[in-house]
């Protein structure tokens, strides 16, 4: 059968706009709550998340993300049976939900760590606890970024 | 690579000591472009790990979000005079060392 002019003409166009639908897949530039939440799913597993013993020193207000100070302790004994064995540090805006893991024994004597990290935006930080016993421990703190981390141009 | 560090040079046996550690690295996050669009490519220090007489005491993994010249400050227990070493992996086979002696009396 000869195909006709409408035929051709609607198989045309058919092909230009499935030719012309964008097949975009971007990652997202920031790490969504979700991507979050699995990050910590990650680690404690199906175990159940407690608040408290943990605490979470860092500045609610900073000028600059790229260097913020932090220093995140735990209020446990550091004995042989009973010590933190992990400290954990998540966000929950940055391209990538994770900061840093810190692990410990009996021998730190106490469980306390410090660094310096970047925040791309005003967000939360999430600080977890994982004690000898497996049990998880979390607490979290909302910060207001006025000056980007992560992502700016390069000059 | 320079690297800082801060151990006490004399404690008591059994005391906690504070261990602070600052080296230079620029924490390069792998999300920047530069001013033409190209993507700058990732290069960070990924592990730390501090050892006491041989025997690992503290050790960390290290994420983008950790800002560039990476510090960090934990604890120890003094148990016995001797060396505490410290080691920063990287990525692109970056590696680098530093050591600090303790006298515990």
């Amino acid at each position: 059968m000869p195909t006709t002019r409408r035929q051709f003409l609607n198989l045309a166009g058919g092909v230009t706009v499935a030719g012309t639908v964008p097949i975009v897949t971007l990652r997202p530039l920031q790490a969504t709550p979700a991507m979050l939440n699995a990050a910590i799913r990650n680690l404690v597993g199906e175990a159940q998340l407690r608040n408290g013993r943990i605490r979470l020193d860092i500045p609610p207000l900073v000028e600059n993300g790229n260097t913020v100070p932090m220093t995140v302790s735990v209020a446990n004994p550091m004995t042989a049976d009973d010590y933190v064995k992990s400290i954990h540090v998540f966000n929950e805006k940055n391209p990538q939900p994770n900061i840093g893991n810190f692990y410990l024994g009996p021998s730190s004597g106490r469980a306390q760590v410090s660094t310096r990290i970047r925040l791309a935006d005003t967000q939360k930080v999430v600080a977890i606890a994982r004690l000898s016993d497996d049990t998880f421990w979390q607490v979290a703190a909302d910060v207001v970024v006025t000056l980007a981390a992560c992502t700016e141009e390069m000059n | 690579m320079a690297a800082l560090i801060n151990v006490p040079s004399k404690a008591k046996r059994g005391e906690i000591i504070e261990i602070r550690t600052l080296t230079s690295h620029i924490m390069e996050t792998g999300f920047r472009h530069t001013a033409d669009g190209k993507l700058v490519p990732r290069d960070i220090i990924t592990s730390f790990i501090c050892r006491y007489n041989g025997a690992e005491v503290f050790r960390a993994d290290l994420f983008p979000a950790i800002a560039a010249n990476p510090y960090l400050s934990f604890f120890t227990v003094a148990k016995e005079s001797g060396k505490f070493e410290f080691e920063w992996i990287g990525d692109n086979g970056y590696s680098s060392t530093a050591s600090a002696s303790i006298t515990v009396e």
